[in-house]
């Protein structure tokens, strides 16, 4: 095979290449990432508990956590303050005036330990350590009346905790999926 | 000053010309000119000499050219209300003043906010965007890589989707329609649609949701399905012919046509692709629906068809009987606007209104209708129905689907009742005055 010929076949498997990876030709500018820096940096914690990272924390210390970093915006033991009511509800949420609350109306108890990491507090989000996220989680679930006073929390037994409220939610525009 | 109002009412419409109770005329009307004629009435004499007519900014040079303009100081007041939460600056909504501008789309500057916590800072140089979760080639862009992608445009609006929330209070607030309405706003948004993208990443065949995480100190994550990811999601970086602004996402900020706002995730760093939902607090604790019998909506993604007027709205006053126009905004986040009707009593007859092109899907479009105002109290009112079919519910009717705590996607007829004395106020017209002693359950200092 001579060289002419050589180089039409490269250039045809470059274009077929092309056609093939880009679709309707749409050009590529991206870069490719190694699949472990990826999964480094996800922050996202699912419903079944993948995501959720090595640790555990105690109601105790989340109690402690609680009463430097969040107590200003939630109120003492969740109730009050401007950032919404966290603990205390005893009203039925089929109730004329509902309560809506981590207890009554969360449906998962992961969601908790994501939104804390990411979100929490205000001031500093990202400033807790994950043991310090399990805490605060365990703690706001105990005034919630889910976990025991001494109860520790980490992935296995956050991810297997049944909030009472899991069934409550019917999925209106939600692409059909396996229950997570 | 002269009174326009009272010129036109001396030339009265002709009965044919009234299409629905309480001086509601074919939206025609001006087209065929019947009305038009008036406006002879206002012609100034011409001035004896050119000089004595002169206005005395004819008289000496204007202001020199600036980079950047910015609206008359006159129009000083024309802005968005703030409102946020106690020692969390960061943490509000501003309000879209739409009674104060017209046609249909938002300026920059006056496009709804609702920020979690804060604008961030954002160098266009240092961001990045990356595409991983179940895909078989991880991707990751910056601005200067996108900038180089062909590119779509798409107007449509973004609306919040507690947008209208104060509907659910058992009285009606009285506040100005912006103030009630304006978490919704319109922009032409230039991007790089998102689903050549995806395919480049080569999504696995098990992926249903995109989920979109912000580049805020919320670090915002929304899960997006797979379907409406790949049918219209635009990664926009440019509004209504200029970038961003940091306010609605600089450098990059998603679009997804017609759904919830909370979904067109800001200052977007990376989309996952996953067999699963987050469940992130804000498609659970919030933006979900409490139903009366205990259950709640989640993932109501689509925002419903609605309208209102806008001109004249509360806290507006009609100086005297006579003509007005009435034009307000409709949108539907299922496709078009086909048509809207409004009614100056009440709902108890309605005239069609006439539609400003273009009629563009998950758009705001602008409608107008003449009204020859009595004197009389009145009762205006809009009702929108989209392509799909879908009308605008009556507040009674919606109240007695969703009860009192659906909190979001609130969509109702909007009532502006036009007193005697030509002030406007807010008023609920077909559900019945409330006396119960239960506050509403709103807290002043909660967006979501």
């Amino acid at each position: 095979m001579g060289l002419e010929m050589k180089l039409k076949i490269f250039i045809s498997f470059i274009i077929f290449s092309f056609d093939c990876s880009a679709g309707e030709a749409f050009p590529e500018f991206g870069q490719p990432l190694e699949p472990a820096a990826v999964d480094a940096e996800t922050s996202v914690v699912f419903a079944g508990g993948e995501g959720l990272p090595a640790g555990r924390g105690r109601v105790t210390d989340g109690a402690r956590i609680y009463a430097a970093r969040c107590i200003a915006c939630h109120g003492v033991e969740g109730r009050g303050g401007p950032g919404g009511e966290l603990a205390g509800g005893r009203r039925d949420l089929r109730a004329e005036q509902p309560d809506q609350t981590i207890g009554t109306y969360w449906p998962y108890a992961t969601t908790l330990f994501d939104f804390i990491r990411r979100a929490m507090p205000m001031d500093a989000p990202w400033s807790l350590s994950d043991d310090e996220v399990y805490a605060v989680s365990a703690y706001l679930l105990h005034l919630n009346g889910l976990v025991a006073a001494d109860a520790t929390l980490d992935a296995a037994t956050l991810a297997a905790l049944r909030m009472p409220n899991a069934d409550g939610f019917d999925r209106v525009e939600a692409p059909p999926v396996s229950d997570p | 000053m002269k009174d326009k109002s009272n010129v036109i009412s001396s030339n009265k419409p002709t009965s044919d010309e009234q299409v629905a109770g309480n001086g509601l005329l074919d939206r025609r009307v001006f087209l065929r000119g019947t009305l038009g004629g008036a406006a002879l009435a206002f012609a100034a004499p011409l001035a004896a000499a050119p000089r004595d007519a002169l206005f005395p900014t004819q008289r000496v040079p204007g202001r020199p050219f600036e980079n950047y303009g910015l609206p008359s100081p006159h129009e000083r007041g024309v802005v968005r209300w703030v409102a946020a939460t106690d020692g969390v600056p960061g943490n509000g909504i501003s309000w879209t003043p739409l009674e104060q501008l017209d046609g249909a789309l938002t300026p920059n500057g006056l496009h709804f906010e609702r920020h979690h916590n804060g604008i961030p800072d954002i160098d266009p140089a240092l961001h990045r965007l990356r595409i991983a979760g179940t895909v078989a080639r991880p991707l990751e862009f910056d601005i200067e890589a996108l900038l180089r992608y062909p590119r779509v445009s798409r107007q449509c609006f973004v609306e919040c989707g507690g947008n209208s929330n104060a509907g659910w209070r058992r009285r009606p607030v009285q506040t100005t329609a912006g103030n009630f309405h304006g978490l919704v706003s319109a922009s032409e948004w230039t991007g790089v649609p998102l689903a050549p993208l995806l395919d480049q990443a080569g999504v696995d065949a098990t992926a249903r949701w995109v989920i979109a995480e912000g580049a805020d100190a919320f670090s915002l994550t929304m899960s997006i399905p797979l379907s409406k990811a790949r049918d219209d999601c635009l990664l926009a970086l440019f509004q209504n012919g200029e970038r961003i602004r940091p306010a609605q996402g600089y450098p990059l900020r998603l679009v997804v046509p017609g759904w919830e706002g909370v979904l067109n995730v800001k200052w977007l760093k990376n989309l996952y692709l996953s067999e699963q939902p987050a469940m992130a607090r804000n498609e659970t604790a919030r933006y979900t629906e409490l139903m009366p019998d205990g259950r709640a909506r989640q993932f109501t993604f689509t925002m419903g068809p609605k309208s209102l007027i806008t001109r004249p709205s509360a806290q507006m006053r009609l100086p005297a009987p006579g003509f007005y126009e009435i034009s307000g905004l409709a949108w539907s986040g299922h496709g078009r606007v086909r048509r809207v009707e409004v009614s100056a009593d009440g709902g108890e007859s309605w005239a069609e209104a006439a539609l400003a092109e273009p009629v563009l899907p998950a758009a705001l479009t602008r409608f107008r209708a003449p009204w020859q105002w009595s004197g009389q109290p009145a009762v205006l009112q809009s009702r929108v129905t989209d392509e799909t079919g879908r009308v605008q519910p009556s507040r009674a009717a919606l109240l007695a689907e969703r009860g009192r705590h659906g909190y979001y996607h609130y969509n109702a007829i909007v009532s502006w009742a036009v007193a005697a004395d030509g002030y406007v106020t807010h008023a609920y017209v077909d559900t019945p005055l409330e006396t119960t002693p239960l506050e509403d359950l709103f807290m002043d200092d909660e967006w979501d």
